[in-house]
């Protein structure tokens, strides 16, 4: 299988503050890659450079055959190729539900609005509120608007989905009905980057793990190595305390 | 002693009805001396006969002021105008200016003001004299232009109101048909039929447009234009290129800083004479294009208000879903941003609507306008405040539409539910 994506020496800073130091990763499609660690390590960060929402300041970030830079004049079609999740939803709330996921569909890829309707009305059965289809969402509940989320990013049939702590602000009766989606999709062969701490799901799903502390990959294995025998001190004491 | 007790539950059957006949005696006493000139407490010495209706009527309202009284109006009533002394005091005394000044109001709009005749001789009571509205009115309305030719302005307006007024009823799918027409057609067709010079229409030069018509045709045009010229201007001034950014924000900052009479005479005196020779814009034209770009720096940071509310992930699941620029903001940011800032642009382009007058520092002359040059014709010496009063209603009955308007909207718009 290809490298879909590709990380070679990425560096960002804040400021004077690095966030990202020296990270190198590799994915290849369809595999599913959780990252964890402490808050502030950096893994945000890590996966919102991958769509360009933050800029790296040095090495190379290479997604699905096209390096991003300063000089990358077609932006906006990558991005539509990487669908993102976000901790907050940030569904568009002038807009139906319907509408969130026929937008971008229609005014970005140019479908016909009949085609782009049907295509949301099948990523909303798949992620079970096509009945909330016409509702607002301020009317729906946290979980149900993060489903919807997921359903408009699919909605641009993204080669990959980046997922920043997707259930980071749900009540935890909801987080899972939001994992179920994403262990189904994950079933269904997308190529996936997690920021989570739900273990459970990383164990579920994960073909390998990240562990970031101080905008530094400090280990990278297999999910079941990464469980069973974590190698540096510092994924011990981590799992220690979250497990 | 029955009289001292705290008003309670128990004593509600004798003081509820003693209240309310102190109450309405201290009433009855204002309203007598407000409408009949009559002073029902005159055998009192006359400090006390002139606050003898607070005085009851503050007695009146502490005999009422019964909490848990069991009758849902008068807890209402309680809790509202008469929680405390203070309350009731500040009660006693609104209801008491306000049947004062009845009287005064109604004899000068109407009991004593003349109706009737076409001179100022007609006038002889002591009120308002309307004759002067009546006879005046066919200038306020239309300036100096010709009556003959009047029928143009009516009819400009009513094919406005006419297309206005459909487009509420027509389905969603014709109401943009309707909207552009509106910006794009009919600005011209309107400016056509008024100022004429073909189709066999005579052409009527700018100056002698004015009053109310001149009014709406200003309001219109300046409005039409300075809300799109605020929103780039709004978004330049957020830009990250510093070029745009830069050159938005001092255009913000010249025109705010510019008291609007100023930058109106500028247009009408001085900016000719920068143009080269042979070349003319029309000085109603050069009026417009200060209002509109004077008021579109107001419009631009109202709505910069607005782009600042949106949180940053709006900006960004725009951006994750492939939209660029142009997109993102045409689709997700402006339409949220425009609605969290309705009453704001409310705001501005009343105080636009209420801006016109001014133009008469340049010889234009509107409604306002208009009745200033009435007051000074020597045969209507004395009018000032019919006209201001006439033009103050017509005004305000415009802006509260505007208002009205604008509530609806947001009624409209809101999502949240």
């Amino acid at each position: 299988m290809g490298k879909i994506i590709e990380l070679k020496k990425v560096n960002k800073w804040f400021d004077k503050f690095q966030v990202l130091k020296d990270i190198d990763l590799e994915v290849a499609a369809q595999e599913k890659i959780v990252i964890c660690g402490p808050s502030g390590s950096g893994k945000s960060t890590l996966i919102r450079c991958i769509n360009r929402l933050e800029e790296h300041q040095e090495g190379n970030i290479i997604v699905d055959g096209n390096e991003l830079s300063e000089s990358t004049k077609n932006i906006e079609k990558i991005r539509a190729e990487v669908g993102m999740v976000f901790q907050q939803f940030n569904l568009f709330p002038h807009l139906s539900i319907l509408d969130n996921c026929t937008l971008a569909p229609i005014w970005v890829k140019k479908l016909p609005k009949k085609e782009a309707e049907e295509l949301a009305m099948k990523n909303l059965t798949r992620v079970q509120i096509d009945d909330q289809a016409l509702k607002f969402p301020g009317q729906l509940s946290g979980g149900q608007q993060q489903r919807a989320a997921i359903a408009r990013a699919l909605c641009m049939e993204p080669k990959i989905m980046l997922f920043d702590e997707p259930t980071s602000a749900l009540d935890p009766e909801m987080i899972k009905e939001v994992l179920d989606v994403m262990v189904d999709l994950a079933k269904g062969g997308m190529t996936m980057i997690v920021v989570t701490h739900e273990m459970g799901f990383a164990k579920e799903v994960a073909d390998y793990m990240i562990f970031m502390d101080e905008g530094k990959i400090v280990e990278r294995a297999r999910t079941k190595e990464f469980f069973e025998n974590p190698k540096s001190d510092r994924t011990k004491l981590f799992l220690s305390q979250i497990l | 002693m029955n009289l001292i007790t705290k008003p309670s539950k128990e004593n509600i059957k004798t003081y509820l009805p003693i209240g309310i006949v102190l109450i309405f005696l201290s009433f009855l006493d204002v309203f007598i001396n407000a409408f009949f000139s009559l002073n029902l407490s005159g055998f009192f010495p006359s400090q006390v006969s002139y606050f003898l209706p607070l005085i009851l009527g503050y007695i009146g309202f502490y005999l009422i002021r019964i909490e848990f009284s069991g009758v849902r109006s008068l807890d209402i009533l309680n809790k509202n105008i008469n929680s405390n002394n203070f309350n009731a005091f500040l009660t006693l005394l609104t209801v008491f200016i306000i049947i004062k000044s009845i009287p005064p109001l109604l004899n000068w709009f109407f009991l004593e003001a003349n109706f009737v005749g076409d001179s100022k001789d007609d006038c002889t009571g002591n009120g308002a004299c309307w004759v002067f509205i009546k006879v005046w009115f066919n200038r306020f309305m239309y300036g100096l232009y010709p009556d003959a030719e009047q029928w143009r302005i009516n009819s400009a307006f009513l094919i406005l109101f006419t297309v206005v007024g459909v487009s509420f009823f027509v389905k969603e799918k014709l109401k943009k048909y309707f909207i552009l027409f509106l910006i794009f057609i009919y600005p011209f067709l309107g400016i056509e039929l008024i100022s004429g010079g073909s189709f066999g229409l005579k052409y009527v030069e700018t100056a002698a447009w004015g009053g109310l018509s001149l009014t709406f045709i200003i309001s219109a045009f300046a409005i039409l234009f300075c809300f799109p010229i605020g929103v780039f201007l709004a978004l330049g001034r957020r830009s990250s290129l510093p070029a745009i950014r830069y050159i938005s924000i001092g255009f913000i900052e010249l025109w705010r800083g510019v008291p609007l009479i100023t930058v109106l005479f500028m247009s009408a005196v001085m900016f000719p004479m920068f143009l080269p020779d042979g070349t003319f814009i029309d000085k109603l034209i050069r009026v417009l294009i200060a209002i509109t770009l004077f008021e579109a720096a107001y419009m631009a940071e109202v709505v910069r208000g607005g782009l600042q509310a949106l949180p940053k992930g709006q900006y960004e699941a725009a951006k994750s879903l492939g939209m660029g620029y142009w997109r993102m903001n045409a689709l997700i940011i402006l339409p949220q941003a425009l609605k969290l800032v309705i009453p704001g642009i409310a705001n501005t382009l009343l105080a636009l609507v209420k801006d016109t007058p001014l133009i008469f520092v340049v010889g234009l002359m509107e409604l306002a306008g208009m009745i200033g040059l009435a007051k000074t014709n020597p045969k209507w010496l004395g009018m000032a405040m019919e006209g201001y009063v006439f033009a103050g209603l017509v005004f305000w009955i415009i802006c509260y539409a505007m208002s009205r308007y604008s509530q609806n909207l947001e009624k409209k718009l809101s999502t949240e539910r």
